[in-house]
């Protein structure tokens, strides 16, 4: 078994793209993890799937027919993930590694179900969609054109946390159209980097962040709608 | 005579609101990021929306992600035992 090879200061990329490497410190917990699972522990194979499992799924999700073709996607991965885990090189984040292997499996399936979804058509969908109805500002004719008419009120701090509001979230998230929902919830849930999502789920930055835009501006209008419905009707 | 300086054109808040995660990520070009900084210096209404912006986005953090079906869950980690046995 070899070693893991130590990260070198300018990673090479897996993708075809070399974008700059973002503010990712040394891997110090996936190097322990990497060597947990290469030892054969099972905690540390199932810190793993919870972590991730629902993620995957989702993912997984936006590229085949049904539930059970993604289950076997994200099993298939996680095979796909023991197997190769004596040649990860750490080049790459452990999670962004597994999400690879995710989608690429995920598309050849569904390119095997003649469901060739490119990524760049989920993103696209909804690339004109306003952040903020358009009746919440002035027309053109007005004096301040694209002034807010009906303009937002700031919230008690702690309204946007309750167990409510959170509820109110979650329904929002799985409202989303697929792609704007598994890039929120790979950002903004699991904490992944913009680089890390863009390069997990093969997608350009700028559509990645056009995504997350449209999935947080739609999240917090419904949070809006919860917290001040006055203003948000 | 001298050639004024390009200002650049003020944004408007409906424009603002489009750009607030661009804006979050320090994707903005320098000029629409001194736009954006100069609309938010001058309007409330604004600083409130990207407050609730920043506010979701921290309320979406503190959701706790989902765990999978427990039988797929004790069939993956048969997978990892048998996939340690055959090593």
């Amino acid at each position: 078994m070899s070693a893991l090879a130590l990260a070198p200061p300018f990673p090479l990329r897996l993708g075809e793209d070399a974008r700059a490497m973002p503010g990712d410190p040394p891997a110090t917990a996936d190097h322990e993890l990497v060597e947990k699972l290469r030892a054969g522990d099972e905690a540390a194979f199932a810190e793993l799937v919870d972590m991730y499992g629902a993620a995957l799924l989702g993912v997984a999700r936006m590229y085949v027919k049904d539930k059970a073709a993604a289950e076997e996607v994200v099993q298939e991965t996680w095979l796909g993930v023991l197997q190769g885990i004596d040649r990860f090189e750490g080049r790459s984040s452990l999670k962004t590694w597994i999400f690879r292997i995710l989608t690429n499996r995920a598309k050849t399936r569904g390119e095997r179900e003649g469901r060739t979804v490119p990524f760049s058509a989920l993103a696209g969908a909804g690339d004109d969609e306003a952040s903020v109805d358009a009746d919440r500002f002035l027309g053109p004719d007005s004096a301040q054109p694209g002034a807010w008419a009906a303009p937002p009120r700031a919230w008690p701090h702690d309204a946007a946390l309750n167990s409510e509001a959170l509820a109110v979230i979650q329904m929002a998230i799985e409202m989303l159209p697929d792609a704007q929902r598994e890039v929120i919830r790979l950002r903004d849930v699991l904490g992944f980097s913009a680089e890390e999502v863009a390069e997990a789920l093969e997608i350009s930055d700028g559509n990645q962040r056009v995504l997350l835009h449209r999935a947080r501006s739609k999240v917090r209008a419904a949070l809006e709608k919860y917290l001040d419905p006055e203003v948000a009707a | 005579m001298r050639i004024p300086l390009l200002t650049p054109k003020p944004l408007a808040c409906q424009e603002l609101v489009e750009l607030c995660t661009a804006y979050l990520e320090g994707s903005l070009s320098s000029r629409d990021r001194r736009r954006f900084e100069a609309h938010i210096g001058a309007c409330p209404h604004c600083t409130a929306y990207l407050e609730q912006f920043r506010l979701t986005i921290e309320a979406t953090g503190s959701l706790t992600e989902e765990t999978i079906d427990p039988a797929a869950r004790d069939e993956l980690l048969s997978v990892f035992r048998d996939w340690n046995a055959a090593r």
